[in-house]
């Protein structure tokens, strides 16, 4: 397992102008590292769903790369997504997979099967272009240049590190975080798209 | 000797709304009553046709198609609507934009009693969820989408259309 925010940091050298939506606890230690806010995007709302929205972009912006980086949680939530990002085959779309192995932000119970799921495997199965498993930092460094130019649709599981909250919500620490609202406001800007 | 129904809802009618709207991408589960809908829709160049593994992605899938810009449609059937609950919360009507959902409304009957406890609670829902809707009972009705598509994009929210015919023509060659 390793760290999402030394995840993050390796990848934002490689990321270019591409659109990053994240999800999950681990999603949380981006906007501290992002270089390029304007490109970041939420898409969070309902659950399991991030994935299904992230789709949604790709295919409407085939021309801008989108990355995406999902939770396990969140994916066992809609694991018919792989085969419905499958059949629509994104050549644009990145899918990393933050695996903690827990509902960290719920206490850090094990999710179903904790530990015992070939995701990638997964993928590969549903029919994503390219697929790639991480459990450490220096192969994921060492590789991330290569993930970001292979054929989409592109699936990346790695283990992440929990970082589970036990406080009650209402003691909890919250890093800043944008609204959705807003950081789709200021994307459609950057972007120069009207809603329809 | 049974009387066939005038002013059958037909699919190119659907389609033709589609067109009249701009709609770009139709985010759907197909099902056996509008199989042929959906090979018509395969068949225009101008729309795309985005299969889903359930109805919750649909109304994600169409927030990131708005968000790009782009006019998707949600065709699923009423219990995949209901399937879809925490999805229409939280991925449409939270998020404030127009989006037209086309609902097969199975069970459905303006005669006799509804049975099927999938069209008893249809109307029911969209009430709790506070999403206004239009019927489509035949083909004189299939404006109503436009209608549909005006009010949702004045007010930014969803709108349902409930089609209470099945799309006659599904069992063409």
């Amino acid at each position: 397992m390793f760290d999402s925010a030394d995840m993050f940091r390796a990848f934002q050298p490689h990321r270019d102008k591409a659109i990053v939506l994240v999800t999950g606890t681990c999603g949380r230690d981006w906007r501290a590292i992002s270089e390029d806010e304007k490109r970041d995007l939420s898409l969070q709302g309902a659950m399991g769903q991030t994935n299904a929205a992230a789709l949604g972009f790709a295919l409407a912006q085939p021309n801008e790369k989108v990355v995406l980086f999902d939770s396990e949680g969140s994916l066992q939530m809609n694991m018919g997504i792989l085969g419905t990002i499958a059949g629509m085959k994104p050549e644009n779309f990145v899918h990393f997979l933050m695996d903690n192995e827990v509902y960290a932000t719920t206490g850090g119970q094990p999710t179903p099967n904790a530990g015992n799921i070939n995701f990638a495997g997964m993928a590969r199965e549903a029919g994503y272009a390219s697929t790639f498993s991480f459990d450490n930092l220096e192969e994921f460094a060492d590789s991330i240049e290569k993930v970001m130019q292979a054929e989409g649709p592109v699936f990346v599981a790695m283990k992440m590190t929990p970082k589970v909250e036990n406080e009650p919500i209402g003691r909890r620490v919250r890093s800043p975080q944008r609204g959705r609202a807003e950081t789709i406001k200021v994307m459609q800007e950057e972007l120069r798209i009207s809603i329809a | 000797m049974v009387q066939q129904q005038a002013a059958l809802l037909k699919p190119e009618s659907l389609v033709a709304e589609f067109k009249k709207n701009n709609v770009t991408h139709i985010v759907t589960i197909p099902d056996s009553e509008t199989n042929y809908l959906y090979e018509l829709m395969k068949e225009q160049d101008w729309l795309e046709v985005v299969p889903t593994s359930r109805e919750g992605e649909t109304f994600a899938i169409a927030l990131g198609l708005i968000v790009g810009g782009k006019v998707p449609v949600c065709v699923i059937q009423n219990t995949g609507m209901m399937e879809s609950g925490d999805s229409i919360r939280g991925m449409s009507l939270d998020a404030n934009f127009p989006l037209v959902m086309l609902i097969g409304y199975r069970g459905w009957t303006r005669h006799g009693v509804i049975t099927d406890s999938a069209a008893k609670y249809t109307e029911t829902f969209l009430h709790a969820m506070g999403i206004n809707y239009y019927l489509l009972e035949g083909d004189d009705d299939a404006s109503r989408i436009s209608v549909a598509f005006e009010e949702a994009r004045k007010n930014s929210c969803p709108v349902a259309v409930l089609v209470g015919d099945e799309y006659h023509g599904f069992n063409r060659m």
